[in-house]
């Protein structure tokens, strides 16, 4: 699949990212990279096998309805690049 | 040119469990910003997710009460979307294999005939987070103790012609995951929330108009006014020669119209795919089974039940199964020996006014039934009158007081003391000779003023049936 340099726009503005031209061209090739491998894999015969949704044969994985304590808010928040003291902080996406 | 209206529904609804979906944070409303959070449902990296039994138990319940099939081999995918609110960049969702399909749903209408409509799909999926807009600093704060609490969207089939119907539907939608317990489904905290689909055609078509999606409704007025609305607006674009564009539209109860959102928030291109972090569901034969031997009687089938057993009005019959906690209580007050119709009056009268007084749900009340029924007991064996029951009920009611020890405690037991009444009313008779003349003089409102005086002589506490025919036997033996 050819990934075009219109393609890697639509994908930005999906993923909210902003990218220089030079950039655009850089992945460009990197996602035709990417993708051809999915090629490549697309060349194993899989006549007769069952789709798999997970690669582990577990199923259900679940656990009881059982409150525990939550995380300590000072710990979340300190990973963040932009906080103040109760929330994390974004750049403005509300209307 | 007549036109007619098609509206089909997805609705959010919460589901009533103590943890989230993914992670064992609490579900509680409220709490300070992030306090109710852990890695899994803020998103770090690393962090997996672990399904609650309890989302599947409830999502299977819902589709089996909804009429939908249960997908026995289910999974969940992953919606990407870049949006502040879901810290994941993704939503866990469920697009190939929703939990339940092909419902149908069946409800009265308010004109009194009723609609069947189908149930396209059910699926689980995680809430999002809260966004609060600081506008001096132009930044967005991000609150995600709602963040991976539990919903099921039910989406219909586009099957509505009318804002009547859709509300319709809604209530039944409600009051049947309300009997469930899956959910407290309330509108104005958000735990049942509803998009409308909506488009135009000329009647008779077959054809499906351009569609326009309505957020932001959460009121059954807003949705039958948006509903309007938005036909309108879409049938005068068609009749100017324009055409209606596909987009999401929020509803702006305070102007009474629909605005498009911006555009960039239409981008719908989710790439869903598989979700790897969870291993598949597989839901056995006798599971379900199992959750289906579970299914309550839901309120329509008891209302019917109520007229037919208990003899209840239909009014009344809608009155005790307005809320199942109700419903409950008249049962268990019937089941402890109480008179199915005097029980649902006092029910209908003086628990629900103290409800309201108190700012009470039913689901919450102290008033056990067992004191209920001892208070009609009382009534019905005469030992309190009506209106002394209502002052014991009254002063009882918030804490559960014992009725029997109130009684004794303030002296309000009725007088049935044959002798002490027979007295009393020798007294009165001989105290009023002008009332007695009278009364043989045909002025029947003058055994009134002799009940009176008795009831008076009796501080109230008389038995009136016990006073009413001593007084008629002793007016005889004069």
């Amino acid at each position: 699949m050819k990934i075009t340099e219109e393609l890697v726009d639509y994908i930005s503005i999906l993923s909210r990212l902003k990218l220089e031209p030079e950039e655009r061209a850089a992945m460009a090739g990197e996602l035709e990279k990417i993708v051809s491998y999915m090629d490549t894999l697309a060349q194993v015969d899989t006549q007769g096998v069952e789709p798999m949704s997970h690669v582990l044969s577990a199923v259900n994985v679940t656990r009881p309805d059982t409150v525990e304590p939550s995380f300590d808010r000072e710990a979340l928040l300190r990973g963040a690049p932009a906080r103040d003291s109760e929330t994390f902080l974004v750049p403005k996406a509300v209307e | 040119m007549t036109w007619e209206t098609v509206i089909g529904l997805e609705t959010h609804v919460e589901l009533a469990t103590a943890t989230k979906i993914f992670c064992s944070c609490t579900t509680q409303f409220g709490g300070a910003p992030n306090t109710h959070c852990c890695p899994v449902c803020t998103g770090m990296p690393g962090a997996l997710p672990v399904l609650n039994e309890k989302v599947l138990e409830y999502a299977v319940k819902a589709s089996l009460a909804l009429g939908c099939t249960v997908t026995q081999n289910c999974r969940f995918d992953r919606k990407n979307y870049f949006y502040p609110d879901l810290p994941k960049a993704y939503q866990i969702s469920q697009l190939y294999l929703p939990i339940g399909r092909d419902g149908k749903v069946s409800f009265p209408l308010p004109d009194g005939g009723r609609k069947t409509i189908g149930i396209h799909e059910l699926h689980m999926e995680e809430d999002a987070g809260k966004l609060v807009h600081d506008p001096w600093q132009d930044q967005t704060q991000c609150d995600y103790n709602r963040c991976g609490v539990p919903l099921i969207e039910i989406v219909t089939e586009p099957d509505f012609r009318s804002g009547e119907e859709v509300v319709a539907y809604l209530e039944k939608l409600r009051e049947t995951l309300q009997y469930l317990g899956v959910s407290d489904c309330k509108m104005q905290e958000g735990s049942l929330r509803c998009d409308v689909n909506l488009s135009v055609r000329p009647a008779g078509s077959d054809e499906l108009g351009t569609r326009t999606e309505m957020k932001n409704l959460n009121s059954f007025k807003a949705i039958t006014r948006a509903v309007q609305y938005e036909a309108q607006r879409q049938i005068e674009r068609i009749q100017e020669g324009k055409r209606v564009v596909q987009e999401t539209r929020r509803w702006d109860e305070n102007k009474d119209a629909t605005y498009p959102m911006r555009s960039k928030e239409n981008a719908q291109d989710y790439r869903y795919f598989p979700e790897p972090d969870l291993p598949p569901i597989q839901i056995g034969d006798d599971d379900l089974a199992r959750l289906r031997a579970q299914m309550p009687e839901m309120a329509e089938a008891k209302r019917e039940r109520y007229q037919a057993q208990y003899g209840l009005s239909a009014y009344d019959a809608g009155m005790m199964t307005s809320e199942k906690a109700l419903a409950d209580y008249f049962e268990e007050c019937v089941a402890l020996g109480a008179e199915p119709k005097t029980a649902c009056n006092w029910i209908m009268t003086q628990v629900l006014r103290k409800l309201k007084e108190l700012g009470q749900e039913p689901g919450r009340m102290a008033f056990t039934p067992d004191r209920l029924c001892r208070l009609l007991a009382l009534v019905e064996e005469g030992s309190l009158n009506r209106n002394t029951a209502v002052a014991v009920l009254d002063a009882v009611f918030e804490d559960n007081g014992d009725v029997d020890e109130y009684v004794r405690a303030h002296g309000l037991s009725q007088v049935r003391d044959t002798g002490l009444i027979e007295a009393v009313v020798a007294q009165v008779l001989a105290d009023n000779p002008q009332s007695v003349a009278d009364l043989r003089g045909g002025k029947e409102k003058a055994f009134g003023f002799l009940v009176g005086q008795c009831m008076k002589a009796l501080k109230g506490q008389g038995e009136p049936k016990l006073v009413n025919e001593t007084l008629r036997r002793k007016l005889e033996e004069l």
